[in-house]
């Protein structure tokens, strides 16, 4: 099987949706001729013509206007905002055009697109390359929210997305577009080809959007974590030496609580893991649906490993950062409790 | 004196006081901003005067590849085809050629029916039996002939006041009304605020309510319509108002940028709910000339006259069709009634004002250029205002047959939950179940 880092396996979805779908289109600021900074769509239009993969101009809220008028029509638009910090202008388009378009017009219109976006830090992006709005786009009906974390899922997931008859914002880690992160900026990167996640299938495979991923069983205490995160923390519980079971959510909307509901169950204890902003922060959602669902087998209470609630710096990334340290504490904390 | 401001002159410099003085403090300029002010307010009389009504004909074709260059005449003046004398002149009025009494006689019982619908909706929110209604009294000749001339398959993106698409589409009045009632007759199953129509079958694409947003769909569409080879075209609408908005300006990039059949139209009726058309045009002179910016042909059209309506609509059509690209179309036009239900435009604007509009009522000229034409009469216009206006209360006795505000026949809230997405998610399915339904 190939080897693939995350860019490549989001290049390769593409690439086979492209080929089996005359419906599918890709644009976004830069994506045409130079294949996109994080050049996750290189090589695209040289295959596919410039009708099918085209460069845009720097106008958000355009790029998705655009989409919507062509998802109404049938075609299915893949595009990319070339940051999740500048997804703003579009807001408007996503949230109160797309995501509502099959409700208002009762299913006359659908909006079946794809909005890519690099979300997430640890690249010293400063504040304007490093945010994680997921939770702006979890807190609107319509929307579907995946986040990936590794080759293999990102690639089955986003053709999944491009295959969903509904919008789907799709957020991809940018700090492991090219391998796993620990958590430890000085560490020895890591690449994808040196992970059993970076093998992945030339042709077309999906991954279900709503279903999470146990990526690490365990019995002591479940540990809730998308994107980036998950990899952070398995890094710090195999540290430890926690009994953690760790879930990697993968669909942050619609949430698979089954999952969720079955390992609280077993272990008891729960610790969430974001890097967003605290407050309002997706786990605030995902604790109230776990004391709401599990109250009567938890034995202590569950915490949030967040963003500081502070824009996000630029020089002192790895303070802002949840990293390895404040998960150890968390997790030791829930144990204890 | 508020100083008066444009629509055609552009706005008037507010620097000056009422001496002309400039204010100096020391050395240093007092610098004064401009607000523009509509040229008359409730306790003055209405005054338009600062907008310049070229004559009709005068104005010549463009060739269909015409580029936005060759424009500026055309974006600066009017298209008037109906003279004074209520006949059509000029090279505009060549362009249509002969045209049937039939065509015209449509046209006219399109808007007589426009008109006769807003009145007894408007009487129907009076009575309480909906909640809202939105009126486009004074410019019924844009929407409805517009449309005659769009082909089965284009799609409008059109703002609340464009009910006018729908009727000259033949939209049935059953659906239209059902949806302005929210009973059970409504296609959208209560789901939208009255007057926000969605009628794909009919051209007629869902309306937001967010200001703007349908413009840039409407190029993304016409993309969609031209990458699959629809031959099909899309238009968009928005009012003078909503210009202001970014996708205004997203919509004549990407239209300039990548070129498709789109058809951009600019309603200027004058009126933003309370706020006068120059707090949007600023010192633009004319919203037409905003397009040649951006490199696309815009033509200026007297939205009362509708020969010139349809001269224009069918060029810009025709255009748009051979593949020549997108064109904007300003229609100058004035809204005579209020913005809503909600609303009490005596508040700032003269009582008289539309009264006072120079470009007239789009149902009176049609009307007397038919008469003068010798293919009507003021007695066929009383019968057919009495026909039109009984069928139209017919098919309202039996929509409200269906429930009313006043005499509700809820629809479910299961539909609440239904189409948020193409499969209902666990998460929704229990907050139904919730509802007991």
């Amino acid at each position: 099987m190939a080897r693939m880092t995350m860019i490549e396996a989001l290049r390769s979805a593409m690439d086979v949706k492209l080929a089996d779908d005359p419906s599918v289109i890709v644009f976004g600021e830069d994506v045409g001729y130079f294949g996109g900074v994080f050049r996750c769509t290189a090589g695209l239009q040289a295959r596919y013509g410039e009708e099918r993969v085209f460069d845009t101009p720097i106008n958000e809220s355009a790029i998705v206007g655009m989409a919507v008028g062509m998802a109404a029509q049938g075609m299915r638009p893949c595009v990319e905002i070339q940051f999740a910090d500048y997804v703003f202008p579009a807001y408007d388009q996503i949230t109160q055009e797309a995501a509502r378009l099959r409700h208002r017009s009762n299913g006359q219109f659908t909006c079946p697109l794809v909005v890519r976006m690099p979300t997430g830090g640890g690249i010293f992006g400063g504040q304007t390359h490093s945010q994680s709005p997921e939770a702006l786009f979890t807190h609107v009906a319509g929307l579907k929210v995946v986040i990936p974390s590794n080759p293999y899922d990102a690639k089955g997931l986003l053709i999944a997305a491009i295959e969903d008859p509904d919008p789907v914002i799709f957020l991809e880690p940018k700090r492991i577009y090219n391998g796993p992160f620990a958590g430890d900026p000085h560490g020895k990167s890591v690449p994808w080809s040196a992970h059993p996640a970076g093998e992945v299938p030339e042709g077309h495979y999906s991954v279900p959007l709503g279903t999470a991923s146990v990526c690490r069983e365990g019995s002591a205490v479940t540990v809730l974590a998308y994107g980036t995160m998950v990899h952070v923390a398995q890094a710090t519980v195999d540290r430890m030496g926690v009994d953690a079971e760790i879930i990697d959510l993968r669909t942050l909307l619609p949430l698979d609580l089954d999952t969720i509901r079955a390992s609280v169950e077993k272990t008891g204890r729960c610790v969430v893991i974001h890097e967003a902003t605290r407050t309002s922060g997706f786990g605030a959602e995902l604790i109230a649906e776990v004391q709401e669902a599990c109250f009567w087998h938890l034995l202590a209470p569950i915490l949030r490993v967040a963003g500081w609630d502070a824009p996000y710096p630029h020089a002192q990334e790895w303070d802002y950062f949840p990293g390895p340290d404040r998960i150890a504490r968390a997790l030791q904390q829930v144990m204890e409790a | 004196m508020a100083d008066i401001s444009i629509t055609t002159k552009g706005a008037r410099e507010a620097s000056e006081d009422e001496s002309g003085a400039m204010h100096t403090a020391g050395d240093i300029t007092r610098i004064r901003l401009q607000f523009p002010h509509p040229p008359a307010r409730p306790d003055q009389p209405a005054d338009f005067s600062a907008i310049t009504v070229p004559e009709a004909g005068i104005l010549p074709v463009p060739p269909l590849d015409i580029e936005a260059g060759g424009c500026r005449d055309l974006a600066l003046g009017m298209v008037r085809v109906l003279d004074d004398n209520n006949q059509p002149v000029g090279p505009w009025a060549d362009y249509l050629g002969d045209l049937s009494a039939d065509r015209l006689r449509q046209g006219l019982r399109d808007m007589l029916k426009m008109r006769a619908i807003d009145r007894r909706m408007l009487n129907a929110q009076r009575q309480g039996k909906t909640s809202f209604y939105l009126q486009c009294t004074g410019e019924e000749a844009i929407g409805c002939c517009f449309q005659r001339e769009l082909s089965q398959g284009d799609m409008n993106f059109p703002t609340y006041r464009q009910q006018t698409l729908l009727v000259a589409a033949d939209y049935p009045l059953e659906q239209m009304m059902g949806q302005l009632y929210s009973n059970a007759l409504d296609p959208l199953k209560g789901r939208q605020l009255p007057i926000m129509h969605s009628a794909r079958d009919y051209g007629f694409f869902s309306i937001s309510g967010n200001l703007g947003t349908q413009y840039v769909q409407a190029v993304g569409w016409a993309m969609a319509a031209a990458l699959t080879g629809t031959g099909k075209i899309a238009a968009g609408w928005i009012g003078d108002g909503a210009t202001a908005s970014n996708d205004f300006h997203s919509a004549l990039l990407t239209a300039s940028v990548y070129v498709p059949p789109v058809v951009l139209n600019v309603v200027n009726n004058q009126w933003a709910i309370s706020t006068y058309t120059g707090i949007a045009a600023g010192k633009s002179e004319t919203y037409a000339a905003r397009a040649l910016g951006y490199g696309i042909p815009a033509i200026r059209v007297d939205g009362n006259d509708y020969l010139a309506v349809m001269a224009v609509s069918r060029w810009a059509i025709a255009r748009a069709r051979q593949g020549q690209g997108p064109v904007l179309i300003e229609w100058f036009t004035y809204r005579a009634a209020a913005h809503s239900t909600s609303d009490d435009p005596s508040a700032y604007r003269p009582r008289d004002e539309a009264r006072a509009w120079p470009l007239g009522d789009p149902v009176e000229r049609l009307k007397a250029h038919l008469i003068a034409r010798g293919d009507w009469s003021e007695e066929r216009q009383v019968q057919a205002e009495a026909e039109i206006l009984d069928e139209v209360n017919a098919v309202q006795k039996a929509v409200e047959a269906h429930g009313t505000f006043v005499d509700p026949q809820p629809i479910s809230p299961a539909e609440i939950f239904l189409n948020v997405y193409a499969d209902m998610p666990e998460h929704l399915r229990r907050q139904r179940q919730e509802t007991g339904y």
